[in-house]
This record gives structure tokens, C-alpha cells and sequence, in this order.
């Protein structure tokens, strides 16, 4: 004789399964076989290439050095338009990731970071280009909200209309770059979703690297700990370089930082040089800026090491170039 | 008296020493109200008869049942007179008792009070999370980096804070005497800071109407909101925060509600509602549909720049901050407003003052029917019930028992007599002098343990700006102002680093956060002066010696160059002093490499060039710039200690900034 009847039975049977299939499911799909999971450097190098690839006549030197004028603006725009006009690199519609240096809480007189007016020239122009959108930010290293304020180039861009992007941790996102020492990194998401990037780094000493420009420069687009790269730090930057293909680079020189680099600190650390630097060949843009602060580019590492892979030419000399 | 009955009254009314009952009167519940919601009639003739005439002046047939709101809803069905058949069907909100509505300047003031008390909630608030530097567009590079709001507002107004410093320093420092308003106001209108204003209290008023046990319903509610003895304790409390402060220590700060709210709040909800926000953003941006994406990027972009930063914040050992704001929210289940009754030391020094207020509480105890709905919404706990005597320095001035009751006891105005008020604390004198002497004499006793000039652990890196130690602990109420502010999350509440007497007052941890070189945010916020407002020349040395916080110091057994024949020197990079405080020593050194050339070969020694760093320490500012950034994660290479602060005459390096004799 039973005490329940069928029903009560089936129902207290059929939880009685549900519970043992749910688990027993569960332990199926969410089975966890233990293990290392490493992720292995494999294949073919990340490339971000942003080049441009229909030269507009042909004519067009590699790099332009403009020296003829006090005006930062006036540099700027003599440089690119002597490397066949904003236009020729940003059309209409797209969306532009301009990315100055805006590491260090410093002011423009202290020249650690871009010339603001450099800056703002370029965002400029990308606008006249057409561009839909301009992006101007960075990954700063001191404080970024105070770089950013006291750079004078969120008060600048903002002022043309750019969209300028504080850093924060939402914004990075974990990338295969494939490089020799960068293999899988947290880089900073607006500077490389964009149509177009152009890169404007500041002229300056640096003690660990001797030089920094163009190429130094896309450490900002890193996040983490990017202290450790100091270890390798030409590798890192040649890296760096392989994986970021600007659209153009534009080379502050207007002040340039000759010691205590990268930071400075002291007005008297740094010089006005009134130059500005367009191109398309990072490598030769920067061997060309090191000679600026008395340096050879024979004997700045990552330079060599970019020659060597082919990212650009050391040899600036004999690149075709103008000076206007 | 008309159709009224014993059977009309509560059963033991009569007992004690209460007056004479005074029949019912009245045909209460069917009243119309004078407040009945979204009714444009004119109140009753007769209620206002009965408030004009008071009781006693109109005959009732009303029975207890009438006054059920349940039969309420439905009137005119059984009781009720003839002149109850005149009135609307449906009444407005019942009103226990005679029903009869408190004053309408009390109603209104009851809801302006919680305007009020929501209007100085979201000010907290707002200057809580604007208590960071985010920046702006319109700048210029060369303007000070300030903030735009005065953001320690609330400290400033604080009179308990006042009281504190100037007792310990025989100063008030500053914006400090904005407390004298508050201070003001309590001697017109009694504590109505703490009902009206005080966020902490109005958070605990939430928590206790939000989230009562149900151990705090009905009668269990009226017990627990009758004073008690242990209200006494904030004044002990308080007493013994001024007899420390008499003796140089401003410990009191650690019971001070805005600064527990400033520190549970800022050090602990926000982290941890920013930490809860994003890991949510993470989860939903990991599902890879770029709509989402941009959805979770937008919202962060918006709360990092409004209610959290940039960055997730993290405070060293605030665990016990956050678990002490847990206990006394969860306390409001049992005991309303726990906080404010039993330990507010800041409600006690208003108690101390609101003896002397103007306005306060007049009781008519004879109408009393011990409804107890005065009781039941009290806040103060300060017996506003028909028998007994108002407690004036515990009421809130909250106003809740005018406006529910309903008969006619209670009520607020200027000048009120005050026969039935007991103004003084109820505190017993011996016990007063004890609680003063034991907050006086547990400061040596702490400092004996953990004296600022011995024992002083290397840890104690206090803020730029921040006055010497003794002088500090004089100032520092630990309202976490300066650690909220801090750019790069650099300054942390002390757990016991700063010995017992330090807890929760700022250090520099350089490891989770460096000074940055030009920011003085830290000492802007203060309220007491524990850090002073320095400028940006004075901290960063333009023109006069820099402001030291401590000196870099090498682990060369840790150091990459020095150690490992491994380039480096990060740390010279970031250091921000010009010229850099931090040298390197270019070196050519052996190494061995790293793998066999052949197999079964010694591996070669090789040359490497390495840069070796080295501490100037005249030039060291101590910012842990270094020690932040030094690759080695776990215990870094480079390492800032408080040793050669500026502030101090004794904890110095260098002989020539041994400066005896010069101040």
C-alpha cells in the first residue's frame, strides 16, 4: 500500500530528475579541463595600416620640413601643404584620430608635450578636409586630466570642435599586436577605430631612448604597465611602430625639450626652433628630428631597427624632401 | 457630555498621574478633514469650531468605530448624526483620535523639512563626487588646477569640527567659521541641523522609514523611539572628543558624522559602486555587439566625469570604514536613527546649544489620549508624548508628532513655555568629568605606544602642504576630504601605520598612487588646516626650496640595472623635478647570457650598457613617482619613505637642511 498516490509520485520523480539532468547538465557545459591557457605570439605581425595608398601626382616628396616661419599654425600648414594638402590624406566622411603627445603634466611653455597650436592647426585642417569627426586624445603618464588641462590642448581642440577623449580603463581592450616584446597589450580603442590617424608627436629628448618623436609617440596608444617596455625599449618602440601605419605623421619642433627628457621641467631645458615636420615615413621624420637635438640617428637604436624591418628610411638625406 | 461613554477611551487612560480624561467629542471620522486630498470643499464648520473653541465646545455621538479606518471608507453607513450625512462620502486620509488636523503652517512645514533634507543630501552628494579633479576645456594651460566648488563645504559648516581645532590649536582656522551659522541657528530654532540638514542623519531617517525590521512596527516601534538612557552616550562621546582635543588631538573627527559620511561614502560606496559598475560594463561590452559596446562606453564616459573617476579607486584597509557604516545603517532596523540618538557627537554639541533655542515645544498634556503616533514618528527619541517632559536637547525639530497629532498636545512655537521641557542633557556630572578625562588622558596613553618622534614608522608619508606631526594630529579630523581628491588615488586612511591616535588619517602609499608634482588639490580641500593651501610654487620649488614629502631610496638587490644587468630606469623618466632628482650612472656591466651556446659549454659572459639610477636627496621631493611606475610589482626597487619631509625639524637627511633656530 502507498502512502502517495500516482500523481504525487510522478511529480516528486519528475523534480526528482529535473534536479539530477540540471546538474548533471551543468557539470557538461561549464566542465573546466584545468590547464595553462597562455596565449603563444604566432603568425604574421598586427598591422594598423592607415596609409594612404593612391599617391596624388606622384610628385610628392616623402617628407616636408617647414622652418620659414614663427607661427606654429603657419608651419603646419606650409608642411602639409607641401605634402599635397590635408586633402590629399583625409576625405570627406571620415573619422580622424589625431594624437599628439599629452603625456606629462606640463605646460606648452616646458615643451614635453605637443604645441598646442600644432595641435589645433591640424584638427584644423582634417576638418576643412572634411573629415566627419576628429578625435584628439592620448594615453597620458602623469595625471591625465591634468595633462590634458594644462597642455592647453583640450582647451584648443575642443575649441575647433574636435572630440577630445580623456583616457580611462573602459576604453582600452586587450589586442593581439604579434611584435617581438608587444605581443598582446591593452590599446587604447579610439586611436586605432579611427578612418584615418595622424600622428603629431613633439621633438624631445629622452634619456632611455636618446630621442623621442613619431615612433616613441604610440606608447600612447598602450595601456597597462607600460614600465616594463623599458626593459627592451627599442624593440618595444620599433614594435610599436610596425604595428601603427599613420596616415601622416606631423612633427612638432616649434619648442624643442634638449634635456631632462621626456619630461623637462625647466623652461631654460627646452628651445625654440620654430620647425614642423609633415610626412609619411615615420623613421625618416624622426632621424631627421633627432639631428635637432644633436643626436645621430645611427646611433638611436629603435631608428636602426625600424630601417631594418623596413618601416621607413634612416637615411633621411636621401629621401626626397622639401623644406619650405 | 453628550453620547459619550468610559467605553470611548482606551482602557487604563485614567491611571498615573494623568489629568482627568476629557470625553470624546465630536463626530470624529466623519469630519471632513481640513487637508482632504484634492477636495476643493471648505473645511467643516464644525472642525473649525473644534479647533477654535477647542474641545469640549461640541457635542458627539461618534462612536470608536468611526474612527476604524476600515469602517471609515465607509461612512454614513451605521453612525454618524445628521450632520454627518451632509459630508462627502468619501473622506480624505483618516486622522486617528479627534481627528483633528495638526496646524497647515505644520503640514507644510513637515513636507519643506523633507525638502530640505533631500535638497542637502543631494548637495552632499554632489560635492562629494565633485571632490575630484576632472579637468576642463575651458582653461587655459597656464590657469592653477583648483576645484571650482567648495566641495568641504559641510565640514566647514560643522561647529563640532569648530570646536574640536579650536580647542587644540586655539584657532579657527578659516572657512571654519561658517559653523557659527550653524551654531546660530541651533540657539533660534534648536537641533535643526541635525533633522533638516545633516546628511548622515538624513540617511539614517531613510534607512530606518525604508527598511524597518519588523521588530519596529506598532507598539514595538513606540517602545524603541522613547528615550532611553543610552541616548546619553553622544554626549560622553562628545565630551571625550573635547578633552582629547584639550590635549591635542583631533581624534574626535572619527565620530563626526560628516566625516563618517565623507569617508564611508567617498572611500567606500562610490569605489564600490563604480567597481559593481564596471564589471557590469565589462560584461555586457564582452558580448561583442558593438550597439552594446558603445552603449556601456557612453555611460562609463558620463560616470566617470559625474559621480566616479577615470580610474577605479582603491583605499587601503577601508574594510573597517565601510563595515562601520553597515552596522550603524543596519542598526535603524531596530532603533530609528540609532546614529543620531545613542553616538552622534555632533548632535550632542548641538544638544549642548538647542538649551537655549527660541522655539521649541509646547504640550498640552491634558488633551494627550496616548495614541502614541507623536511616538511613532519621532525621530530624537526626545518624548514628545503627553505625561512626560520634552526633551528638548534631543528633538531634531523634525516636527512629525505636531503634525500627527491629533488632538491637539503638541505644539511648536517662539518663546514656548517651558514647564513641561527639560533643556539640559540628561547626563550625570561624574560620569561627564570621567568621559572628559578619560578622552584627555588616552591621547598619551596612545601617543606612548606610537610617539611621533620615536617609533614613527617609515610608512607615515603625509601630504604635501601637511602641517608637522603634532601639529597635524592637532588638525586632522580624518574626514578623507584630501584622500576623495587625490588625482592618482596616492593618499589612503592609515590603518595603524600612524599608530592608534593616526587611524584613518592620510598616507601616501606611492604604490597605488604617486603626488603628482603640481597638484595641491589635497590641502585646498581641508578643512582644518592639517594641510595647508600651498601653491603650486611653493610645493613645486619655483623660486624657493620645493616642498618635501620624503626621500626615493634604492633596493639595489631588487633594482633591474643594478641587480639583473638589465636596462631600466623608468623611474628616472617619471621623476618630475628638474633637474631630476633621480641620476643615472651609465655603466658598462657582465652579464651572462641567458642560454648555452653549445651543448655542454659554460654559458658566455657578454657586456652589457646599463644605466644605474641614484637618489639626490636634495632634490628628492618624495612623490613616489618612482616607486609607482619601478616595473618590479610586488615590492619595488625604489621605495619613498618620509624620511627629509620638509615639515619636520627632526626627521631630516641632510645637514644642510637641519634648520634649528629658524622656523
Amino acid at each position: 500500500m502507498s502512502d502517495s498516490t500516482r500523481r504525487d509520485a510522478l511529480k516528486r520523480l519528475g523534480a526528482l530528475g529535473l534536479v539530477v539532468g540540471g546538474a548533471a547538465a551543468t557539470a557538461k557545459f561549464a566542465y573546466d579541463p584545468g590547464g595553462f591557457g597562455l596565449a603563444q605570439a604566432s603568425g604574421e605581425r598586427q598591422v594598423r595600416d592607415f596609409r594612404i595608398h593612391h599617391p596624388a601626382s606622384g610628385s610628392e616628396p616623402v617628407f616636408a620640413i617647414a622652418k620659414s616661419s614663427t607661427n606654429p599654425a603657419e608651419l603646419v600648414q606650409r608642411a602639409v601643404d607641401a605634402m599635397g594638402g590635408m586633402k590629399r590624406f583625409v576625405s570627406r566622411g571620415d573619422v580622424v584620430a589625431v594624437k599628439p603627445n599629452i603625456g606629462w603634466d606640463r605646460m606648452p611653455v616646458h615643451a614635453a608635450n605637443t604645441n598646442p597650436l600644432v595641435v589645433a592647426e591640424v584638427v584644423k585642417l582634417c576638418f576643412d578636409a572634411g573629415a566627419k569627426e576628429v578625435i584628439v586624445t592620448d594615453a597620458s603618464c602623469n595625471e591625465a586630466n591634468r595633462c590634458f588641462q594644462r597642455s592647453g590642448i583640450w582647451r584648443a581642440a575642443y575649441a575647433l570642435g574636435a572630440n577630445v577623449i580623456l583616457p580611462s580603463a573602459h576604453r582600452f581592450r586587450d589586442l593581439r599586436m604579434k611584435g617581438e616584446v608587444l605581443d598582446q597589450w591593452p590599446v587604447y580603442l579610439p586611436l586605432v577605430n579611427a578612418d584615418k590617424v595622424i600622428n603629431v608627436p613633439v621633438a624631445k629628448h629622452h634619456n632611455l631612448s636618446k630621442f623621442t618623436g613619431g615612433m616613441k609617440n604610440w606608447y600612447g596608444i598602450l595601456g597597462g604597465r607600460r614600465n616594463r617596455l623599458h626593459q627592451n625599449i627599442d624593440v618595444s618602440i620599433a614594435d610599436l611602430a610596425t604595428f601603427m601605419r599613420p596616415t601622416l605623421t606631423v612633427l612638432d619642433a616649434t619648442r624643442v625639450l634638449l634635456r631632462n627628457g621626456p619630461q623637462g621641467g625647466n623652461i631654460d631645458d627646452a628651445k625654440d626652433m620654430h620647425q614642423v615636420v609633415a610626412g609619411l615615413d615615420q623613421v625618416a621624420i624622426d632621424s631627421y628630428g633627432c639631428t635637432l637635438i644633436g643626436e645621430k640617428a645611427t646611433n638611436v637604436r629603435y631608428l636602426k631597427l625600424g630601417h631594418e624591418r623596413g618601416i621607413g628610411s634612416m637615411f633621411w638625406e636621401q629621401l626626397p624632401h622639401v623644406e619650405v | 457630555m453628550g453620547g459619550s461613554t468610559p467605553s470611548e477611551f482606551e482602557p487604563g487612560l485614567n491611571g498615573g498621574d494623568f489629568p482627568a480624561p476629557i470625553p470624546w467629542l465630536g463626530t470624529v471620522g466623519q469630519v471632513q478633514p481640513l487637508d482632504a486630498g484634492g477636495r476643493k470643499q471648505p473645511a467643516s464648520p464644525r472642525l473649525i469650531q473644534i479647533r477654535r473653541a477647542g474641545a469640549g465646545a461640541v457635542p458627539t455621538q461618534a462612536t470608536r468605530r468611526a474612527q476604524n479606518p476600515t469602517a471609515a471608507s465607509a461612512t454614513l453607513v451605521n453612525s454618524g448624526g445628521p450632520s454627518a450625512l451632509t459630508l462627502p462620502k468619501k473622506a480624505g486620509p483618516k486622522r486617528p483620535g479627534s481627528g483633528i488636523p495638526a496646524r497647515k503652517v505644520i503640514r507644510v512645514l513637515v513636507w519643506v523639512r523633507r525638502a530640505s533634507q533631500v535638497g542637502f543630501v543631494s548637495l552632499f552628494l554632489f560635492f562629494l563626487a565633485h571632490t575630484a579633479f576632472r579637468g576642463t576645456f575651458t582653461a587655459t594651460a597656464g590657469e592653477p588646477v583648483r576645484l571650482p566648488l567648495p566641495v568641504e563645504g559641510f565640514l566647514l559648516a560643522d561647529p563640532f569640527v569648530a570646536a574640536m581645532t579650536l580647542l587644540s590649536t586655539h584657532t579657527v582656522y578659516r572657512g571654519l567659521a561658517w559653523s557659527l551659522l550653524v551654531l546660530v541657528l541651533t540657539l533660534v530654532f534648536g537641533r535643526v541641523f541635525c533633522g533638516w540638514i545633516c546628511p548622515f542623519g538624513t540617511l539614517h531617517h531613510f534607512f530606518g522609514w525604508i527598511f524597518p525590521s519588523r521588530y519596529l512596527r506598532g507598539s514595538k516601534r513606540v517602545e524603541s523611539n522613547k528615550t532611553h538612557w543610552w541616548q546619553a552616550g553622544k554626549y560622553y562621546i562628545m565630551w571625550a572628543s573635547l578633552g582629547a582635543a584639550v590635549v591635542g588631538s583631533a581624534i574626535g573627527g572619527l565620530l563626526d558624522p560628516i566625516c563618517v559620511a565623507v569617508r564611508t561614502i567617498g572611500m567606500g560606496v562610490i569605489p564600490a559602486l563604480q567597481y559593481f559598475g564596471v564589471r557590469s560594463a565589462t560584461v555586457i561590452a564582452s558580448s561583442n555587439v558593438r550597439a552594446l559596446q558603445n552603449a556601456t562606453d557612453s555611460a562609463q564616459d558620463v560616470l566617470s566625469r559625474t559621480v566616479w573617476t577615470a580610474n577605479q579607486s582603491y583605499f587601503h584597509q577601508t574594510w573597517l570604514i565601510v563595515f562601520f557604516l553597515a552596522a550603524v545603517l543596519f542598526m535603524n532596523r531596530f532603533i530609528p536613527r540609532f546614529w543620531c540618538r545613542a553616538l552622534c557627537p555632533l548632535g550632542a554639541f548641538l544638544g549642548l546649544f538647542s538649551r537655549f533655542s527660541l522655539f521649541g515645544m509646547e504640550k498640552d498634556h491634558a488633551k494627550c489620549t496616548d495614541c502614541n503616533l507623536c511616538l511613532v514618528n519621532c525621530q530624537g527619541a526626545d518624548s514628545p508624548q503627553g505625561g512626560v517632559k520634552h526633551r528638548q536637547d534631543e528633538c531634531h525639530m523634525c516636527l512629525n508628532c505636531e503634525s500627527a497629532c491629533p488632538e491637539d498636545v503638541i505644539k511648536f512655537r517662539f518663546l514656548p513655555k517651558r514647564t513641561s521641557t527639560i533643556t539640559k542633557p540628561d547626563l550625570q556630572r561624574r560620569t561627564l568629568v570621567a568621559a572628559t578625562a578619560a578622552g584627555a588622558v588616552c591621547i598619551p596613553g596612545m601617543r606612548i605606544g606610537n610617539w611621533p618622534d620615536k617609533a614613527y614608522s617609515e610608512k607615515v608619508i603625509r601630504p604635501p602642504g601637511a602641517v608637522e606631526e603634532r601639529a597635524f594630529l592637532e588638525r586632522c579630523i580624518r574626514c578623507a576630504e584630501c584622500m576623495k581628491v587625490c588625482p592618482n588615488n596616492a593618499l589612503h586612511p592609515a590603518f595603524f601605520e600612524a599608530g592608534i591616535e593616526g587611524l584613518w588619517t592620510p598616507i601616501l602609499i606611492p604604490r597605488i598612487g604617486y603626488c603628482e608634482f603640481s597638484c595641491v588639490l589635497c590641502g585646498q580641500v581641508c578643512p582644518t588646516g592639517a594641510i595647508q593651501k600651498i601653491t603650486e610654487k611653493q610645493k613645486m620649488g619655483i623660486g624657493q626650496k620645493p616642498i618635501s614629502i620624503g626621500t626615493a631610496m634604492y633596493d639595489q638587490g631588487r633594482c633591474l640595472p643594478w641587480a639583473m644587468a638589465t636596462p631600466c630606469i623608468v623611474c628616472e623618466e617619471f621623476c618630475p623635478t628638474s633637474p631630476k632628482a633621480i641620476w643615472p650612472e651609465a655603466v658598462e656591466v657582465p652579464k651572462r647570457d641567458s642560454k648555452y651556446q653549445k651543448e655542454g659549454e659554460q654559458a658566455a659572459m657578454l657586456t652589457v650598457k646599463v644605466q644605474r639610477p641614484h637618489v639626490d636627496p636634495a632634490l628628492c621631493v618624495g612623490c613616489g613617482a618612482c616607486e609607482k611606475v619601478c616595473p618590479i610589482v610586488d615590492k619595488p626597487a625604489v621605495y619613498v619613505t618620509n624620511a627629509g619631509e620638509t615639515r619636520s625639524k627632526t626627521n631630516v637627511i641632510l645637514l644642510e637642511n637641519t634648520a634649528y633656530g629658524q622656523s
